[in-house]
């Protein structure tokens, strides 16, 4: 495994909190996103997934850099699926060890919002009666921040 | 010549998933122009470039041997 990685398979928790355990860490978070069946009342029969894969490894090492900066001490690891995903598939999990709890919970729900944001992933919904792209991005990267 | 890729609605749109372009040098805002005129309903105003992997802003410029991606709103996660 890569410690930032996009995968075609089932994301296999127990090895991405291996990776991020160790001797100094006294706190590890998981976080999993999974597909959900119904949205705003709407039924989801399946979502297909696509990345630009190499960018979209280096945002996620990058998010893991900003993170490792934020909060010194942690150790992170994320990885994302891509491709046709059912009901209640991890698309996305995070894990973030830390020496303390505090900064692990932080940590890890900075991860998701940043990939929210930058990272070349995208999200098809696939209803009983029809299909859609998901976009929620606004701004144009670069404008009014530099980090993007 | 300039190598671009299309993701998502993009490809969906384009049909394809990428694709050379006979140009020396443009301008990102000229590639996105470009796209627009090419294929219509290509929605310029929503869409990021990608060079060389990184994201650019719309008046930089993109040479021969780059490699660009149209970037649509992302939706991970």
């Amino acid at each position: 495994m890569k410690p930032f990685e996009i995968v075609e398979t089932p994301i296999d928790t127990q090895k991405y909190a291996d990776y991020v355990l160790h001797a100094g860490a006294g706190a590890v978070t998981i976080f999993t996103g999974n597909v959900r069946e119904w949205t705003h009342g709407v039924r989801t029969l399946y979502l297909a997934y696509e990345a630009y894969i190499p960018m979209a490894e280096k945002k996620l090492a990058e998010i893991g850099a900003e993170m490792e900066e934020r909060w010194p001490g942690v150790k992170v690891a994320i990885v994302h699926r891509i491709g046709e995903l059912d009901i209640s598939d991890i698309a996305v999990l995070i894990a973030v060890s830390s020496p303390h709890r505090k900064a692990a919970y932080e940590a890890n729900e900075y991860a998701i919002e940043r990939i929210k944001e930058v990272v070349p992933i995208w999200k098809k919904e696939i209803w009983e009666d029809g299909e859609e792209w998901i976009g929620a991005q606004k701004r144009y990267p670069g404008e009014g921040k530099s980090s993007n | 010549m300039i190598k671009v890729h299309y993701f998502a609605r993009l490809r969906e749109l384009t049909g394809k998933s990428e694709e050379t372009i006979n140009q020396e040098s443009l301008t990102v805002q000229q590639l996105l122009d470009w796209a627009e005129e090419t294929y219509p309903g290509f929605g310029k105003d929503m869409i990021h470039v990608a060079v060389n992997e990184e994201y650019a802003l719309k008046d930089d410029v993109i040479q021969s041997g780059d490699v660009c991606a149209f970037i649509p709103p992302v939706s991970g996660g």
